[in-house]
């Protein structure tokens, strides 16, 4: 039987996928070359769902629906406020540099972005194991298709072989952890799995075994080594626009199926899990931080620069439960929330520098092509410095307190090993911070290529000011945004 | 808002607006818009002097209001008898950098001046900050607008020197934010400085505080053995760098060590001390060696400035009133003398382009007044009695002689070394007949560079022969520290 309340849950989706579908009727007949009626219908769709989700998680309830099926609770309520936005701003930015190239012929970006997005909110929705993964393969199938929309481009349709062999296989260690889950506890329903799991009454060998593969699985998804490899390919590969498709809104997906599973569905198990991110936290540390160093190709740094932050927000979730007690719970993951919300803001800048400055037939992907950006235009090269000190953690930008977060989280649990991992945590990041001081230092130390000055239009130039100066805005007034991460991993961990 | 917070945010919003400011076709527009901001500055911190209440060791002008509330974070600003001179340091050298960089800078002014401005307000954010993080913030934050200033600014090997200067503080300050966060879970969830100064620890513990604050503060100090940075980082700055540098950065490492590691690690700093005695006699005497045998200018400066800043943490750990009030009035006083000392050189080199002492020769005959200006400097350089510099070294020497004989009679040879290689820079600069072409086409100081020599020479003589406005102020503040440092806090 469905009731009322199950709507009330996917309401947002509803919306969504409805306009998904009548955009993509309304593409067929747009003819312009910039798409701009699919373009605005889109963006303004974005604003309604995002304003939909934000008002949901404002109300702050927790509605469960389709007999437990899909949950609406505040924590995923403002990731997907958060992931509509963050896909509107990769759309705003990403829209110029689609339509030099060929992509806007159709709308396909338009409509496969958003089914991509539908896919994020049944995953951050989902409360049945089967759920997720449904939601996980909606996002990933529109997102190899996304990078195979250049499809006369060999490195992009490279990217996309890439990108769907290894995502496939992703999905597999997922799909076959969740079935020994099943088998061992005979449930999808997460909140039945977590009361399985509790009795102490399941197979504990069954249960870990499922349970390496579905971190695994998520290592995957998040980019953490030693699961990494797409990253960098397909991060240099896709065009320009859909990595950042790819790069940003998805990680706030996959930080929310990562609570969902792990600590909704798998607390009991935490000191089993929290090995595990223990260990991929600290090797995507190394990996990231020390490879980004080695590369001169910028969309390929900041994907090994992903790699150590997706690192630094696991370690956030390695602190949770200390000795079988979880006071320390709600300050670590809400750390990793925060954390995860604020790298894609700082994404979404530095991304949207490199799609500015690729102009027709040039795509600005080597650091070098940053040379002297001050003298070409301050307010881009202060974007984009902002963006960079950010991501290497300095006040007074949000990074800062992201990084400051995590690290509190780790040292409040008390045990030497944590505190050991906070000041690991904290040499690496030292070692960051020469790659991304070396981007400033490019922008500003070295002379100039070209003499000529960036223009955008106006949308874009608006919206990537707007972007730099939160960066700058939530550093110095950090509060808000952390109250409000705490507040809903507080909401989630009571159910 | 209150005058700490003007203090702070008025130089950070005019430097703001100047970045709003575009390219250099308006310089003089710039210009001028940054020296009101920077007067305006200093006339802000003006009042905190005059209204500064003496004989009492509490916080003044105190501001606090919640910033973060989920890690119970307070913008907490307050000044004592401890950081009062400090700010009003900041703020005076701001006004000095701006008018030295007047015809000097043409490219990208508005982006030099703005950077300073700003760089100004986070250093008077870091002797206010009352609160572990807002510290934190404030001297991180510091970081960037130095490193911009050295690597666009800079001299030909200005990259290297920009990403040596960032990386290496950056290490010791990471240090010093596990150590914080660590004070926060300690004492139950705050990050309020003056209830740290209270809260019991353990000797292990304080031990780790005190190594872990030592990363940050010795680093910024710098002190022997990790101050290579600073003659590197100081060569390549533009003049107005290395005057703000050696003026003002080095003592919020200093001032560090007053606020932080002294009164939250007592035992450990008693038990440490004879480390860190050692350290600042090696900085007074091996580097004060060092900086005999430079050829360069600027890093002869920059060696004196690590040696005079030894005598700044010598005061501190030898807990007497004398030796602590002596760090603190060195502080002050190296703070115009290393300023005027760059200045100068800057002056020179804006006219001949090269740093060498072998370069020059004989300025005195085409310079006279910048001569005059210059042996002044020098003077207060070495510790003259009747300049700025006397009045702390002899302070510290006095308290060290009081604590151990022999500690202050390696301080006080190291006066003779100072006075060495002062002088023996001004004879082979300034004196003696014209050395070459380039000396005899000097032009002597223009009425901008005689103002700002002016105004530096004034302080420093005002501060040889009246010392008592800025001891006074100190007086209560060292008393409470000292009796603080020698109660234990072991539980």
């Amino acid at each position: 039987m469905i009731d009322k309340l199950s709507w009330m849950a996917i309401y947002p989706e509803v919306v969504l996928l409805v306009m998904a579908c009548i955009i993509a009727l309304v593409d067929l007949s747009t003819t312009g070359a910039r798409r701009t009626r699919t373009y605005i219908l889109t963006l303004l769709t974005l604003a309604v769902v995002a304003f939909l989700t934000g008002m949901a998680a404002v109300h702050g309830q927790t509605v469960y629906g389709f007999g437990g099926m899909v949950v609406s609770d505040p924590m995923g309520n403002w990731l997907k406020c958060f992931a509509s936005v963050a896909l509107m701003v990769t759309l705003v930015y990403g829209r110029p540099y689609a339509a030099d190239r060929g992509m806007l012929r159709g709308g396909e970006m338009f409509t496969l972005s958003m089914f991509s997005l539908l896919g994020m909110f049944v995953m951050i929705s989902g409360s049945n194991f089967l759920l997720i993964y449904l939601g996980l393969e909606l996002l990933t199938l529109s997102s190899y298709a996304l990078v195979a929309l250049r499809r006369e481009n060999a490195v992009a349709s490279e990217a996309a072989m890439k990108y769907f062999v290894l995502g496939a296989m992703a999905s597999g260690f997922l799909l076959y952890g969740m079935s020994m889950m099943y088998g061992a506890t005979g449930s999808l329903d997460i909140n039945e799995v977590f009361k399985a799991v509790a009795s102490r009454k399941v197979d504990h060998q069954v249960l870990v075994f499922g349970l390496v593969f579905i971190v695994a699985g998520l290592a995957f998804k998040v980019g953490a080594a030693p699961f990494h490899m797409w990253v960098p390919d397909v991060y240099q590969g896709a065009p320009t626009a859909i990595t950042l498709v790819i790069g940003a809104a998805p990680e706030l997906a996959a930080f929310a199926i990562i609570i969902r599973m792990l600590v909704e569905g798998l607390l009991p198990l935490a000191i089993d899990w929290q090995q595990m991110l223990a260990v991929l936290a600290v090797a995507s540390l190394v990996v990231g931080n020390l490879a980004a160093i080695a590369q001169t190709n910028l969309k390929r740094m900041l994907a090994y620069s992903t790699i150590a932050q997706m690192g630094f927000m696991l370690l956030g979730l390695v602190a949770g439960v200390v000795n079988g007690n979880t006071y320390n719970a709600q300050f670590a993951y809400s750390a990793s929330m925060f954390y995860v919300i604020t790298y894609v803001l700082t994404t979404l800048a530095s991304f949207g520098i490199i799609l500015l400055l690729a102009r027709e037939g040039f795509e600005s992907e080597e650091i070098t092509d940053l040379a002297g950006l001050n003298q070409r235009s301050p307010l881009y090269a202060g974007v984009m410095a902002v963006a960079m000190f950010s991501l290497a953690g300095l006040p007074p930008l949000v990074g800062f307190y992201a990084k400051l977060a995590v690290l509190q989280a780790l040292i409040a649990s008390g045990q030497a090993i944590y505190i050991g991992l906070a000041v690991f945590a904290v040499i690496m990041s030292l070692i960051g911070a020469f790659y991304y001081l070396r981007i400033v230092k490019v922008m500003y130390f070295d002379a100039p290529v070209t003499a000529t000055t960036v223009s955008a239009p106006r949308d874009v130039r608006f919206v990537l000011t707007l972007n730099g100066a939160l960066i700058l805005i939530l550093g110095i007034v950090p509060g808000g945004l952390m109250t409000l991460c705490a507040q809903a991993i507080v909401a989630t961990l009571a159910n | 808002m209150g005058l700490l917070s003007l203090a702070i945010w008025v130089p950070i919003a005019f430097g703001v607006l100047l970045l709003a400011f575009g390219r250099d076709d308006r310089a003089n527009l710039v210009r001028w818009t940054a020296l009101i901001g920077a007067l305006v500055s200093f006339a802000v911190t003006v009042p905190l002097y005059t209204r500064f209440e003496l004989g009492t060791a509490s916080m003044q002008f105190v501001e606090k209001f919640s910033w973060i509330q989920r890690f119970n974070v307070n913008y907490h600003l307050g000044v004592d008898g401890l950081s009062l001179w400090m700010v009003l340091l900041t703020s005076f050298i701001t006004v000095i950098v701006v008018i030295s960089a007047w015809q000097v800078i043409t490219e990208r002014v508005n982006q030099y001046m703005g950077a300073f401005l700003i760089l100004s307000g986070f250093m008077i954010g870091v002797f206010a900050a009352l609160d572990g993080i807002l510290f934190y913030v404030f001297f991180e934050a510091t970081l960037i607008p130095m490193y911009l200033i050295i690597g666009i600014w800079g001299g030909p090997n200005k990259i290297y020197a920009a990403f040596k200067f960032f990386l290496y503080t950056l290490l010791g300050s990471l240090l010093m934010l596990v150590a914080l966060i660590y004070l926060y879970n300690k004492s139950g969830g705050s990050f309020d400085i003056l209830s740290w100064h209270r809260l019991p620890l353990a000797g292990g513990a304080q031990t780790f505080l005190f190594f872990a604050f030592f990363a940050a503060f010795a680093v910024k100090v710098p002190m022997w053995p990790v101050h290579t940075w600073l003659p590197d980082v100081h060569v390549e700055a533009p003049t107005g760098g290395s005057a703000v540098l050696a003026a003002i950065m080095l003592k919020l490492g200093a001032y560090g060590f007053l606020r932080f590691s002294m009164p939250i690690a007592p035992d450990a700093s008693r038990e440490w001390a004879w480390l860190m005695i050692a350290l600042s006699l090696i900085a007074v005497i091996y580097v004060g060696l060092v900086a005999l045998v430079q050829r360069d200018m600027k890093k002869l400066v920059a060696y004196s400035s690590v040696a005079h800043m030894g005598f700044v943490t010598l005061g501190f750990f030898i807990f007497n009133e004398l030796g602590v009030s002596g760090g603190i009035v060195q502080m002050v006083a190296h703070g115009f003398v290393s300023a005027a000392m760059f200045l100068g050189i800057g002056v020179l080199y804006d006219r001949v382009h090269s740093r060498e002492i072998a370069a020059y020769g004989g300025v005195v005959n085409t310079m006279p007044k910048f001569a005059a200006f210059a042996l002044l400097f020098a003077m207060a350089n070495c510790g003259l009695p009747g300049t700025a510099g006397f009045v702390g070294e002899w302070m510290v020497i006095l308290g060290a002689v009081k604590a151990n004989f022999w500690i202050g009679l390696g301080a006080a040879t190291a006066l003779i070394f100072g006075a060495a290689y002062t002088l023996w820079m001004y004879k082979r600069v300034y004196l003696g007949p014209v050395g070459n072409d380039h000396v005899k086409e000097l032009k002597d100081l223009n009425a901008r560079e005689f103002l700002m020599m002016s105004l530096l020479a004034i302080a420093v003589l005002w501060m040889g022969l009246y010392p008592k406005p800025f001891t006074d102020v100190m007086d209560a503040s060292v008393g409470n520290l000292l009796q603080h440092v020698a109660k234990s806090k072991l539980p």
